[in-house]
Order: structure tokens, then sequence, then C-alpha cells
């Protein structure tokens, strides 16, 4: 399985590990971690909570990972992204791409994120003192996905 | 006999003929204090968006998340879709807002 959603932390050098398997064809791994921010839109923020789909996130984003796949040279793919509460400074979502060579390997790891951002359903919605709101979605992600449009 | 007849058909096959499952998430679940429901397919709701009319007729919250200038996404079967996409019975339809992961 390509993608896993969960309310633990990951590990990153764990997953990394688990993805290269001492795979000897693999030249480059390109890898992004978002983190959760003290503060949104001008507010602190003490706390986030991620809503998602269940079933659909997961279908989500397998067709993202494949869509990847069918688009650049790479070898494998990992995404894990958490669900639940969760405060400053932790880890949220995680994407790992393998391949032979560095720049499949950024441009797939940017497109999964890219997609993600505009395609998996979760929902974010964040503690802050005035308050808990749910987050926008921005036109900047749409504008980042289209970028890959073709 | 047009291709969306013959999936109305095929789909009107299992016991509970007739309805479909719509569910609700992140700020329309809350607006509307409903996660999901069961309902039996209108007659007269062919598509997503004569579904959309149908649940913002309920008036009140339904009214004002379901408007039409309200960004809300729509799924049929776990795949987002366009307004004009027809409904089966059976369907899972699912409303909500502009996605915000990551």
């Amino acid at each position: 399985m390509p993608v896993r959603i969960q309310t633990e932390d990951f590990d990153v050098g764990a997953e990394i590990a688990a993805l290269r398997q001492g795979n000897p064809a693999i030249g480059a791994i390109a890898s992004f971690i978002g983190l959760v921010r003290d503060a949104n839109e001008g507010e602190p923020v003490s706390e986030m909570t991620l809503e998602h789909y269940p079933g659909m996130t997961e279908k989500a984003l397998e067709r993202i990972v494949d869509d990847a796949k069918s688009r650049w040279d790479i070898i494998d793919v990992m995404v894990v992204h958490r669900i639940g509460t969760l405060r400053p400074c932790d880890q949220i979502v995680l994407v790992i791409v393998s391949g032979a060579h560095r720049g499949e390997a950024f441009a797939a790891c940017e497109f999964v994120m890219d997609y993600l951002k505009t395609q998996a359903p979760f929902w974010k919605k964040e503690r802050t003192p005035a308050g808990s709101r749910w987050v926008d979605a921005r036109s900047s992600d749409d504008v980042a996905a289209e970028r890959w449009a073709r | 006999m047009d291709n969306s007849d013959l999936a109305q058909g095929l789909a009107a096959a299992p016991v509970q003929a007739g309805a479909i499952t719509i569910l609700y998430f992140a700020r329309l679940k809350e607006a509307l204090g409903l996660g999901s429901e069961r309902l039996p397919l209108p007659p007269s709701v062919a598509t997503i968006g004569a579904l959309r009319e149908f649940l913002r007729a309920r008036g009140g919250a339904w009214e004002v998340e379901l408007a039409q200038a309200k960004p809300v996404r729509v799924a049929v079967n776990q795949e987002m879709v366009p307004p004009h996409t027809r409904l089966n019975p059976g369907d899972e339809v699912a409303f909500f807002p502009p996605v915000t992961g990551g």
C-alpha cells in the first residue's frame, strides 16, 4: 500500500528505509514533510483537527500516486497523512518518492503534494484564541495544482 | 435503452432499491447537524445538481449551506463529480467544502 492514513505520528527515517529496502536501482529520494504551524492568517493556532472521508481519501491518494508514476520515471512513492488532533510542530503529512535520478523524484514529490492539497478529502479545523474555525481552501493551492494539468 | 437506463437498471437490483446514502463532512456536517442519511430518491431528482436543490429546499441551515454561491464539492461513489452527474439508486453521495489537507 503506497498510502496510509493514521492518527499516530510517523518516523521519517523508518519510512524512507522501508521504501528503499536496499534497492540498488534507487539513486535519489525526495521527500516532503508538512508540519502544523503556530499561526494562520494572523491568528495564533493552538491546535488543529483533521477530518477525512474514509474510503474516498485512500482512493484519491492512490490515484494521485498512480498518476505520478505514469508521468515520471520513478520507482516508488509513499504517502502518510495524519488525522485527528495535532499541535504546532507536529508532523501532518509525509510524501517520499524514490527514483534513479533527482529531477524526476523532486518533480513527482511536488506533484503529489499539489494534487493532495486540492483532490484528497481532508479538512482542517483550527483552534485560535477567538474560537475554532474551519480552514478555508486557498486559491494558491488550485493554481499550484493547475501547473501540472495536461 | 441508453447507457444511463442500463446503469439505472443494474444499480436498482439491490434490496434497498430507490434509496441513496448521503454523507456530509466538515463545515457542512457541523452546520447541518447531520453526518449521514438514507433518502428515497425522489422521482424529480435525476442529477447531483437537482439533489442539491432538493436538499436546499429544506430551508434553514440547508438553504444557507447549499446555496449556489457556497463552494460545495460533491462526490458520487467516492469520486468527485460535476453537478450534471446523474444519480442512481444505491449511490453514495457526499457533500463537502473544498478540501484543506496536507
